[in-house]
């Protein structure tokens, strides 16, 4: 309850400021309106009309709620207006985006971590890679794949993949690197293999960091995946219900992608972190390690 | 030159900067200049071996310059449209992305602060924070581009936005660093708020709110760059980009992006320099240079 109490109030405020801004945003529009009639209008009948606009500059919170349930409840989940429809294809991109991402920086740690020439020489190389704004040429990236016949799934995952790979490259590297002096000596007393100390030593004790950096590269690739979706036309995606929202000024529908995008995150990163709990239990990290 | 003997040239030239990379990381440097020259020698090897690398495969194969333009040609058309590249990185760059910057980075600074001083505000702003800032934030482009209008200012208020949290988190973070032996030195001194504020616990936080400037660098230039996709004057880097993917001007797009590259590095090179000499004392960069 300690814990709640804050977190509850913090909600509570942003969405109390959230509705006040409406009111404010939107009663121009009424005024306007109101004036074009001839008659006037009491500040109660703004806000009641500001609440239950078609096309409001910011919808209140209860209309998103709103259009949020009728979109994922009340559709079949196969029409095109169903908002499950949009979110898994995204879903789906993000997801294959994010294990291409998670198992290319798993494979580049392991060879940065065992050679000294690939440290040198990529480690510098993958800092670099992700001062480029890699989202400005996903548009490129997906004209381009598609000039060429790759289209669909492949193409958005690709930029998932860009730039997932760097927070679980540069995570696992750290994490492999983790295990201290005296854990390597004790391998040594053994007389461990390379392979031994890898899969013994150096894999669980890089499991905290691999999950710590696997939260972030998921919330990435989602991101990936909604911007490489803008430029395909907006056919199908949450990043399609973006760019078609903004077309035809469909504000409401905009604002529900981007709940639907938040909570389809905040869903991913829990269960990652969970899964992450897990598997250091099993690998028996410490628990004041692992977080 | 025929492909064929290019792409030879470029292999060859690849497999000699591997031997050299290999040999120059086992040499074991006496002083401390000589490692910091091999450093760098390294990475450069391995960035002018995959250059060449590049020009040589879409020559050798004759890759279709509207898939993937050769370097060369894409540094011909750098040099050759250097006014549109300039105000394109005006308008999204020394526009936008530096004011969205600037207030973003100093108001989730300030609020930090400010909330550091109510620890109910903070237990409940620090999970919601943390939460935002994983949230795909972009999204709220095409809002502000109706909200703000097509110019910079839309552009720069979704840097804000997406600067904010991570200041704001990783500020509040870095006011809890100072240890308890420090605190209760700053108390025996009878310091007051501020004093301590200032002396103790805003140095202490430095690297915490370097780290949040320094990922916010590279989150504004995308931020700036995708808000343009939903709608901007005719000039700035997202618009080019788009325009000239529309008409197959590829090695345009690739021009604009080397600018975005070289914008981003070097405002990340710049936050780390400066990082170095504020955060001298920190042991990250104190065993520097042994």
């Amino acid at each position: 309850m300690k814990r709640v109490a804050p977190i509850f109030t913090v909600v509570a405020a942003i969405i109390a400021i959230w509705y006040v801004a409406a009111v404010f945003l939107n009663a121009p529009f009424e005024r306007d309106q109101a004036e074009r009639a001839g008659r006037p209008i009491a500040f109660s009948e703004i806000l009641q009309r500001t609440m239950v606009q078609e096309r409001p500059i910011l919808p209140a919170p209860h209309q998103v709620a709103a259009e949020l349930w009728d979109t994922t409840v009340t559709k079949k989940i196969t029409s095109k207006r169903s908002l499950v429809y949009h979110a898994w294809i995204t879903l789906s991109a993000t997801l294959l985006g994010f294990v291409m991402g998670t198992v290319l920086g798993i494979v580049l740690a392991v060879g940065i971590v065992h050679s000294s020439v690939l440290d040198k020489s990529l480690m510098p190389w993958i800092i670099t890679s992700q001062t480029i704004p890699i989202l400005a040429i996903a548009p490129m990236i997906i004209v381009v794949l598609s000039s060429v016949g790759v289209t669909g799934l492949l193409p958005k995952a690709l930029i998932s993949t860009y730039l997932s790979f760097f927070p679980v490259a540069v995570g696992m590297v750290k994490g492999l690197r983790s295990p201290e002096a005296m854990h390597l000596d004790l391998m040594k007393t053994y007389s461990a293999s390379r392979s031994n100390v890898f899969w013994k030593l150096r894999v669980p004790a890089s499991m905290p960091y691999l999950f710590t950096s696997m939260k972030v590269a998921v919330a990435a690739s989602l991101v990936g995946a909604i911007v490489g979706e803008l430029p395909t036309g907006a056919v199908a995606g949450l990043g399609a219900r973006l760019l078609a929202g903004s077309y035809y000024g469909q504000t409401v529908q905009i604002w529900s992608a981007l709940f639907a995008a938040a909570i389809m995150a905040a869903l991913l990163v829990t269960l990652i972190g969970m899964l992450g709990t897990w598997v250091n239990r099993r690998m028996g990290v410490r628990p004041e390690a692992a977080r | 030159m025929s492909g064929m003997t290019i792409l030879i040239a470029a292999i060859v030239f690849w497999l000699a900067a591997w031997y050299a990379n290999t040999r120059l990381a086992s040499v074991r440097a006496r002083t401390p200049a000589v490692a910091n020259a091999i450093n760098l020698a390294i990475p450069f090897l391995f960035g002018a071996a995959l250059l060449a690398l590049w020009e040589g495969f879409t020559r050798g194969f004759e890759v279709p310059t509207v898939l993937l333009p050769p370097p060369s040609m894409i540094w011909d058309r750098i040099v050759n449209s250097v006014p549109v590249l300039w105000a394109d990185f005006r308008q999204t760059y020394l526009k936008a992305v530096l004011a969205g910057y600037a207030m973003g980075c100093g108001a989730g600074f300030i609020v930090a602060v400010l909330v550091d001083r109510s620890p109910f505000l903070k237990a409940g702003i620090m999970p919601v924070g943390n939460l935002i800032s994983a949230l795909p934030i972009i999204g709220i482009a095409p809002i502000m581009v109706m909200w703000f209008g097509f110019d910079w200012p839309s552009k720069a208020a979704v840097v804000v936005a997406m600067t904010f949290f991570p200041m704001l988190v990783n500020t509040v973070a870095g006011l809890a660093a100072a240890g308890h032996m420090e605190r209760d030195l700053m108390r025996t001194y009878a310091s007051d708020y501020w004093q301590t504020l200032f002396k103790l616990r805003l140095p202490a936080a430095m690297p915490f709110i370097f780290n949040a400037l320094k990922i916010n660098s590279t989150l504004a230039l995308i931020g700036a760059i995708v808000a343009e996709f939903f709608g901007t004057p005719i000039v700035g880097m997202g618009f080019r980009i788009s325009a000239e993917v529309g008409r197959m001007n590829v090695d345009m797009v690739w021009a604009e992006i080397f600018v975005a590259a070289l914008a981003g590095s070097l405002s990340y090179g710049l936050i780390a320099l400066i990082e170095r000499s504020v955060t001298f004392w920190h042991p990250s960069n104190r065993n520097r240079g042994l």
